[in-house]
Formats: C-alpha cells, sequence, structure tokens
C-alpha cells in the first residue's frame, strides 16, 4: 500500500491499513479482522484480565507523556458506585504532530474498537471522544463510524450482547492546544476555559464532572485491539524492555519523503530520517531534528545515531514525546524556528501561572528582536535565565516545553544567535 | 437526510458559507439536535461547546446576542459564556466573510514555506489579515499547527480541509468555492 510513502522496514501495525479507503467502513473493517478483539475481550476476558494483558504488554501513552497505559487504567476505582468516564484525547495538536489524525481518518474503528475495550477495562459507562475542531474532513468520518458502531451493537445498551451499557458521544473542541493537556480537556469538556487543573486530584480519583476518568491517546488506544487479539509477548517481540511495540512517528520538514511511519522502538533515528524518510531535498545538508513534536528539545544532525525508544532518545538529549520529527536543512534558520515555536506557546498560555503567561510572551518577542538582527548580547544570558524560571513551576507543562527548544537551541546552535546579535546576519544557506 | 443520532449530533464542522444572522437559536433540525445533544452530559454547561458550535453553524459568528440567548439556553450567564467563547480561537467573536481562509504558519509549514501561501491568498483576496474582502467572501487569517504537519501548507477554509498547498494552488483553491 503505497500511503503515501510506505516502507519495508516499517512495522506496521497500527498503520496497517491507511491509505486504504476499504478500511473505513465498518464491513471493510471487519474483514480486516476488525472487533475480534472486542468480542473476545468482553465477553470472554474479565476486566483484570485485559488490564494485565495491555500491562504485560508495556504499552506507554502515545499521547506525549509516555505514561504505562495498564497502569494507569489500574489506578481506576473498581467497586465505588460512582460513573466513570473514558476520554479519548484526540485534540493532536502538537507542532509537528499528525498521526492520531491518520488513524482517525483511514481507521475511525481500530480507534472505537480500542476505546470499547479500554472503557470495560476501567468501568466507564461513557466514552466521550474528544476531536480537534479543526479536522473538519476527519468528524465525518468518525462519525458515521460511531452511528455504526451504535448499529452493529458495539455501542449502546447491550454491547456485544453482554449486557453492558457503553455510551459514546462525540465532542468537538474549539482550538485551543491547552485542552489536549489532560486536566485542560476535562475542564473544557465541562464547558469551561480549557485551564489545566493542579495534580492530586489526579483524573483517576476525580476526574470529568469530579468522578473517576482516564484520558488515553488515540494511537495509545489504537494499539489495545492488537495487543489482546496476539498477546502482550507478540508486543513486545519489538523494541526494547521500557519501550515496547512500535510508534508512529509523523516526519514533517525538510524531508524528501514527509509522512507518518510506523518503526518498532528500538530503530535507529538516523535510519528514520534518511533510509525512510528520504533525508533532506537534493543539495541540502541536515542541520537539526526535533524528534517528539514542538515541545522536546532539538538535536544536531550529529546527534541522531540513537534509537528512537524512550531511554534512548532521553539519553541523546531529548524525548519521544507525541513522536512529531521535524527535520531542519541547512537552509532552516534555528532562531526563527525557535521563535516560531515560542510564539505558538505565548499564543496558547492558558494564562493561569504567571511564570508561562509572562516567559512564553516575553521570550517570543526577544527572540523576535534577535531574529531581525535587533538583539543584544544580554539576550541569550536573559533568555536561559527565564526559562529556567518557566520550567518545573508550574500547573502544567506547557511552560516547560516552551523552554525546551530554547535551552537546546543555545547550547547547540549558539553560532546561531551570535551571527544575528553580532553580525546582523543568519548562518542558514539560502 | 443525515443520521442525527444523539452520539453525534455534534459532529458536525460549524463553519459554513450559509448563514443566516437572525436565524432562531434553535428551530427545526437545529432545535433537534440542540435537545440531543444535551442529552449526552450530567450537566448542562457542559454542552457549552457543542451549542456555541452549532450558534456558530446558524448564524456564523457568536454575536453579543447570541452568546446572550445560549446563556438562556444553558442557564449560564452572559459572562459565562463570553469568559468561554474568547477562549477558544474557533469562535468568531466579529463577523467573518462567507469563506474563513486559515492557513497554518506554524513551523512545519513555515519551514516549507508557508509564509508565501498566506501572502498569495491575501492578494489574491486583496484583504488584509483577519478583515474581510470587500466583496463580503473572504476572511484569511493565519492559524496555529492543522496537525497535516507532513502535507505542508495546511490550509482550512470553512468545513473543506486542504493539504499540500502552494501558492501556485491558491487562485485554483479559491475558483473552485461554490
Ligand atoms: C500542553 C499539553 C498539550 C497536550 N496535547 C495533547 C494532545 O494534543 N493529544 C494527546 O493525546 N495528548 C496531549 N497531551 C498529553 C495529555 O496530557 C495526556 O498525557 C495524554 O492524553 C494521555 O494519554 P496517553 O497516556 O494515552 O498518552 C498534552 C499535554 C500537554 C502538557
Ligand atoms: S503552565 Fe501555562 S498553560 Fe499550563 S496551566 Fe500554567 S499558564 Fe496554563
Ligand atoms: S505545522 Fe502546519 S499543519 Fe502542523
Amino acid at each position: 500500500m503505497a500511503y503515501p510513502f510506505a516502507h519495508p522496514r516499517e512495522v506496521r501495525i497500527v498503520s496497517k491499513h491507511f491509505g486504504d479507503a476499504g478500511a473505513r467502513p465498518v464491513d471493510g473493517w471487519v474483514e480486516r479482522g476488525g472487533y475480534r478483539a472486542a468480542r473476545k475481550a468482553l465477553p470472554e476476558m474479565t476486566r483484570d484480565q485485559v488490564i494485565a494483558t495491555v500491562e504485560a504488554s508495556g504499552l506507554r501513552g502515545r499521547g506525549g507523556a509516555g505514561f504505562p497505559t495498564g497502569l494507569k487504567w489500574k489506578f481506576m476505582p473498581k467497586d465505588d458506585g460512582k460513573p466513570h468516564y473514558l476520554v479519548v484525547n484526540a485534540d493532536e495538536s502538537e507542532p509537528g504532530t499528525f498521526k492520531d489524525r491518520e488513524i482517525l481518518r483511514w481507521t475511525p474503528h481500530q480507534l472505537l474498537e480500542g476505546a470499547i475495550i479500554g472503557a470495560y477495562a476501567i468501568r466507564a459507562e461513557h466514552i466521550y471522544i474528544y476531536i480537534r475542531g479543526e479536522f473538519v474532513d476527519v468528524i465525518p468520518v468518525l462519525r458515521r463510524a460511531v452511528v455504526e458502531a451504535y448499529e452493529r451493537g458495539f455501542l449502546g445498551e447491550d454491547v456485544l450482547g453482554t449486557g453492558l451499557r457503553i455510551e459514546c458521544t462525540i465532542h468537538v473542541g474549539a482550538g485551543a492546544y491547552i485542552a489536549g493537556e489532560e486536566t485542560g480537556m476535562l475542564s473544557s469538556l465541562e464547558g469551561r476555559r480549557a485551564e489545566p487543573r493542579m495534580k492530586p486530584p489526579f483524573p483517576a480519583q476525580a476526574g470529568l464532572f469530579g468522578m473517576p476518568t482516564t484520558v488515553n491517546n488515540v494511537e495509545s488506544l489504537a494499539a489495545v485491539p492488537h495487543i489482546l487479539v496476539n498477546g502482550a509477548d507478540w508486543y513486545r517481540q519489538w523494541g526494547t524492555e521500557q519501550s515496547p511495540g512500535t510508534k508512529l512517528f509523523s516526519c514533517c520538514g525538510h524531508l524528501r519523503r514527509p509522512g507518518n511511519y510506523e518503526v518498532a522502538m528500538d530503530f535507529n533515528l538516523k535510519d528514520l530520517v534518511f533510509d525512510l524518510c528520504g533525508g533532506p531535498r537534493p543539495g541540502r545538508r541536515l542541520r537539526a531534528v526535533i524528534p517528539g513534536g514542538s515541545s522536546v528539545p532539538v538535536l544536531t544532525a550529529d546527534e541522531i545515531d540513537c534509537p528512537v525508544s524512550y531511554e534512548g532518545l532521553v539519553q541523546a538529549g531529548s524525548m519521544v514525546g507525541s513522536g512529531g520529527l521535524i527535520a531542519m536543512d541547512d537552509s532552516a534558520c534555528l532562531v526563527r524556528a525557535v521563535r516560531r515555536m515560542v510564539e505558538f506557546y505565548a499564543h496558547e498560555s492558558c494564562g493561569q501561572c504567571t511564570q508561562c503567561r509572562e516567559g512564553t510572551a516575553w521570550a517570543a518577542r526577544i527572540l523576535r528582536r534577535i531574529e531581525e538582527g535587533e538583539g543584544r548580547d544580554s539576550d541569550i544570558p536573559l533568555l536561559l535565565d527565564i526559562s529556567e524560571n518557566m520550567a518545573g513551576k508550574t500547573i502544567c507543562v506547557l511552560s516547560d516545553s516552551a523552554a525546551a527548544p530554547i535551552v537546546s537551541s543555545i547550547q547547540k546552535f549558539e553560532d546561531e544567535y551570535w551571527a544575528h546579535i553580532r553580525r546582523r546576519s543568519c548562518t542558514a544557506v539560502s | 437526510m443525515r443520521d442525527w443520532h444523539p452520539a453525534v449530533a455534534a459532529a458536525e464542522p460549524s463553519q459554513k458559507a450559509e448563514r443566516d444572522p437572525a436565524a432562531p437559536l434553535f428551530g427545526g433540525v437545529y432545535r433537534e439536535r440542540f435537545e440531543r445533544i444535551l442529552g449526552r452530559y450530567p450537566t448542562k454547561r457542559a454542552a457549552l461547546l457543542p451549542v456555541l458550535h452549532l450558534a456558530q453553524e446558524v448564524r456564523g459568528w457568536l454575536a453579543p446576542e447570541t452568546m446572550t440567548r445560549v446563556a438562556e439556553l444553558l442557564d449560564l450567564t452572559p459572562a459565562q459564556v463570553r469568559a468561554v467563547a474568547s477562549f477558544y480561537t474557533m469562535f468568531n467573536l466579529k463577523p467573518v466573510g462567507s469563506y474563513l481562509v486559515q492557513v497554518c504558519t506554524n513551523i512545519a509549514c513555515d519551514l516549507c514555506g508557508a509564509g508565501k501561501v498566506l501572502e498569495r491568498f491575501l492578494s489574491e483576496t486583496g484583504t488584509e489579515p483577519g478583515a474581510i474582502s470587500a466583496d463580503g467572501r473572504y476572511t484569511v487569517v493565519e492559524t496555529e499547527c492543522l496537525g497535516a504537519c507532513g502535507f505542508a501548507t495546511a490550509v482550512l477554509i470553512n468545513d473543506r480541509f486542504y493539504e499540500s498547498v502552494t501558492p501556485e494552488n491558491v487562485p485554483a483553491l479559491l475558483a473552485e468555492l461554490p
């Protein structure tokens, strides 16, 4: 399947049917093996068995934080008599990330099946799918799939004849990156500004409408049916002890073959960039790679000979994050790139924490003046100082995310900053 | 006729070229959808985002009277509704042209030349960012990452999503709008 680019070195589990429009309708999905996991899990497995299998697989949350999915499910109370909720995080808006949108638009039932199994495991009576409002082409696809799932009895009053009731509602977001943060999402779902909340209490204790809630990313849930059908050991044949399985990397920026690639989690980052994505465009040299969305530290072209595992990327000085890989070749100005990302965070800060609200706006202003050749020698220490104040002291980590590209780019591309400040020029090659 | 199953009663893009700033909130099929949306949440307030979307789908933007009406419908104060509506970029607090053109200029699209795409939209429509063109047809704005970074430049025009837009595509793309 030549979705738009595929590569033999990929391990396509979640992305197997990308580019295959036949997988979208429920019949097509069932023909391709869909809903086998739900049929197995709901009548045949206990909730604890489902959770134990997912926990044994080592699946980690693909939304950015990498928290083990099985463990998160285990935190949900068992006999509290309260309504429980599963919130599907389909608000994908981390710059550089475009994987969940692809899962939803090609294989909406893959997500639904994972969500139904998740809802069963955590005793949720209602699944809210919080989808980005800007996904105007995907919303109708998901709408059709949800209606089909109700018609086939995968959702509703009597799921798969088990007597269990699971409702599902599509909730359309309205343009706020911070609604993707899990507690911001809960605020937003309750009809408020998407302001993140202090933890504890964690959502599993007091989440949506004050009830026990789990928030899971689309890609995390999409992996669940495969794990249940094939087993935890099967999933563990890929990746490492701490990073089992496969992960989608959505690769963009200066690449010959941008797109989504699903690889084992011990795959080499350099191979991903050069072999799968084809490296930089003809005549260009790779300059920098951000492996996991705009919130993670930037790596130089010399630093990418490492595995894409959680631990491998940390050791290399960055993070897996959302898997949104942004490549920059020698035509990219790092100051401009960082300024663009920091402006984004300044725009998206919810404003509750002073360090974040003021810090992001101030840093963006300084970066802009440096870019425009109006920077001062003192601006580099100032940026580092602001960044230090922004990290680790706020309600959510948006503030830290904004600091990551600033600090890492100064560490690794300081010459770029000095070229702008001292010589009103730029090291980018036009 | 579309199936407005209660589960999906809110699942509709809210920016449409056809709109009626004086339409009732809510009449006909919209009334039905409103009722169905309310039935999906344990609190009325939780329906605020979907109901604001619905109001915008009907009227094109959220005028102060519109927000006051939504407040009445959901037992909120107009100030509460305004505070929420103003937090989210997709809610238009002022009128926009029949076609709202949103060009992603975030990092990946910026690296691939989104600035030129934006310029071309502005010059073809003869507008400034955020303004309404003289014929009332267009409003062009920059937007944050649209989640299609590998297919730069990503552009949203009302309820249509475009990928891999280049400055050269712009005239044809505008011409094919009804
Ligand atoms: C500022 C911010 C934005 C986030 N945006 C998203 C997002 O768009 N999608 C997502 O799945 N997770 C996002 N997250 C992560 C969520 O908070 C949460 O960890 C995730 O949805 C949990 O699902 P998972 O365990 O399956 O990864 C964001 C986090 C932060 C701090
Ligand atoms: S860190 Fe920023 S985005 Fe997060 S809660 Fe504080 S102000 Fe809001
Ligand atoms: S940066 Fe343009 S769609 Fe993501």
